[in-house]
């Protein structure tokens, strides 16, 4: 299996960018139109039996930016989340990661993609090591040990390493499982309360994960249920209600974006804002 | 020779093979518990038929692949048990790794299990049962029937791991598709357990094959639909 996306470079990784491992070239090699979206999603709908999930949701999201997330229980994320990451099929509409629509290019779009979600996703009987090592083979990666020792020291998890993943506390287990969707390098983090069980320190170095990918030209969408790390991490912010885009704006100017321009709702009509839509969804 | 595993353990069906092998030496679930029913099966069928040495022949060979059957069922249960746990086929899923790689990783590990028990139930059946030991015409037999419970085996894993009741589910959806196999598998282990020429016995080896082929190949297809959320 060839892997095309091991160039992927981000700043304060330590890994310098080589002439053919260069972000543009990794772009070339996936495919990917260098201006299009990161994620597009347009008009998508997803039921669960009788129950509409998702009702003709749009939703973009543009490199170099963190979308932030919002929403009350039943509003939709996890489902929006799932299709993103090519984990289940919209019923209807249309989505676009990194320009690549994931029902014909379903294989680069995982390779461009990262995913956090609530369960760590790993085997608890096997170490950390042993866990890293085999995604990196499942993704065909070369280099794994590098890219392993790279990614657990991004989450801070070097020095547990060769520890059973069982024994280890959900929030060290939740630390790990960033240092997986690190692996590959990816241009686009799809993270679905990336917080929770994480400790003050290990928020932190995943705030960092989130700066790094960003300023690194890359785009994060984060799912989550705190409104103050949706506001100090999001560019922009979406609240889901009822399976739609209830309420988007910008938070802060986009760089290079003409005409960026930041929010003038206040952080309390937002959380306003946030409480309506939850309160309608109950 | 380490470059030459690494090299092969970045294939998707050997990595997850490795993977559920070295999950399943610290663990031991799967091979314990199939060992322990295939056994007990054995034993208990012996009571209640009593065979004797005109009817050995007979009964045997269903026996022995019942308790492989139903044993296999209950390795099939706990190998998708484990991905279910901790969201382990969602991230198998979030690779780039087919679908169809997946479900042959997973075939092949339940395979290997099964073999294994095979391996030391057989000796202990044939001495129970006053069979010979060395029955090498059983080794075919053992090999594509296994293939075969293992490849519709683990399509039916997948469905019923997502359901409620899986434990009763996956005997329900699994051993109506997998008679054939089993039909087969019992005709063709006659001759092979008692010593017996082959006769006409021998038609069930190609059998057993093009069942195998035709179970991979539509087990596989239908492997993608099947873990799609």
């Amino acid at each position: 299996m060839k892997n095309d996306v091991n160039a992927y470079v981000q700043p304060g990784t330590g890994h310098k960018p080589t002439p053919e491992g260069s972000a543009a070239q990794d772009s070339a090699r996936q495919g990917l139109a260098p201006e299009s979206l990161a994620i597009e999603v347009r008009g998508v709908t997803k039921s669960y039996g009788r129950t509409r999930v998702l009702d003709g949701l749009d939703l973009t999201l543009q490199w170099g930016q963190v979308l932030s997330v919002l929403g009350p229980n039943g509003s939709g994320k996890t489902t929006l989340l799932k299709i993103l990451a090519t984990l289940t099929r919209p019923d209807a509409g249309s989505v676009r990661i990194a320009g690549m629509d994931p029902d014909k290019a379903a294989s680069r779009v995982r390779r461009a993609t990262g995913v956090v979600m609530h369960d760590p996703m790993l085997y608890a009987d096997l170490t950390g090591r042993e866990n890293l090592r085999f995604f990196c083979r499942m993704f065909g990666l070369d280099g794994s040990e590098e890219r392993i020792a790279e990614s657990v020291r991004r989450v801070g998890m070097t020095s547990r390493l060769d520890q059973r993943v069982g024994t280890l506390s959900h929030g060290m287990q939740k630390r790990f499982s960033i240092a997986r969707a690190l692996l590959h390098r990816p241009r686009v983090l799809l993270m679905d309360e990336p917080e929770s069980g994480l400790d003050l320190s290990a928020i932190e170095l995943m705030r960092d994960v989130v700066t790094a990918t960003k300023a690194g030209g890359g785009a994060v969408l984060l799912v989550t249920h705190n409104f103050d790390q949706a506001l100090g991490l999001g560019d922009r912010l979406a609240i889901l209600g009822r399976g739609k885009v209830a309420h988007e704006e910008a938070l802060r100017p986009v760089q290079g974006a003409a005409g960026g321009k930041a929010n003038t709702t206040s952080p309390e009509a937002l959380r306003e804002l946030y409480l309506k839509h939850s309160g309608e969804s109950r | 020779m380490t470059s030459l595993l690494d090299r092969l353990l970045r294939w998707p069906v050997t990595a997850v093979l490795w993977k559920d092998v070295v999950l399943e030496t610290r663990t031991k679930d799967t091979l314990v518990s199939v060992f322990v029913f295939a056994l007990l099966s054995i034993v208990v069928f012996n009571f209640a038929l009593n065979p004797t040495p005109q009817n050995v022949a007979v009964v045997a060979p269903g026996i022995l692949w019942v308790a492989f059957t139903f044993g296999g069922v209950l390795g099939l249960t706990r190998s998708f048990a484990v991905e279910k746990e901790r969201g382990g086929m969602q991230s198998l899923l979030l690779t780039p790794a087919g679908r169809d790689s997946i479900y042959l990783g997973k075939v092949l590990s339940i395979f290997v299990f099964m073999i294994a028990v095979e391996v030391v139930t057989f000796p202990i059946f044939a001495v129970i049962y006053n069979l010979p030991l060395a029955a090498p015409e059983f080794i075919p037999v053992a090999l594509l029937a296994t293939l075969g419970i293992a490849a519709v085996g683990t399509l039916f894993s997948a469905m019923a791991v997502n359901t409620r009741a899986r434990e009763v589910m996956l005997p329900l959806l699994f051993l109506p598709i997998a008679v054939p196999v089993i039909v087969a598998a019992v005709e063709a282990s006659r001759p092979a357990i008692t010593g017996e020429p082959w006769g006409d016995a021998i038609q069930w080896l190609p059998i057993l094959g093009v069942f195998d082929v035709v179970f991979l190949v539509i087990c596989s297809l239908g492997f993608g639909y099947v873990v799609q959320d």
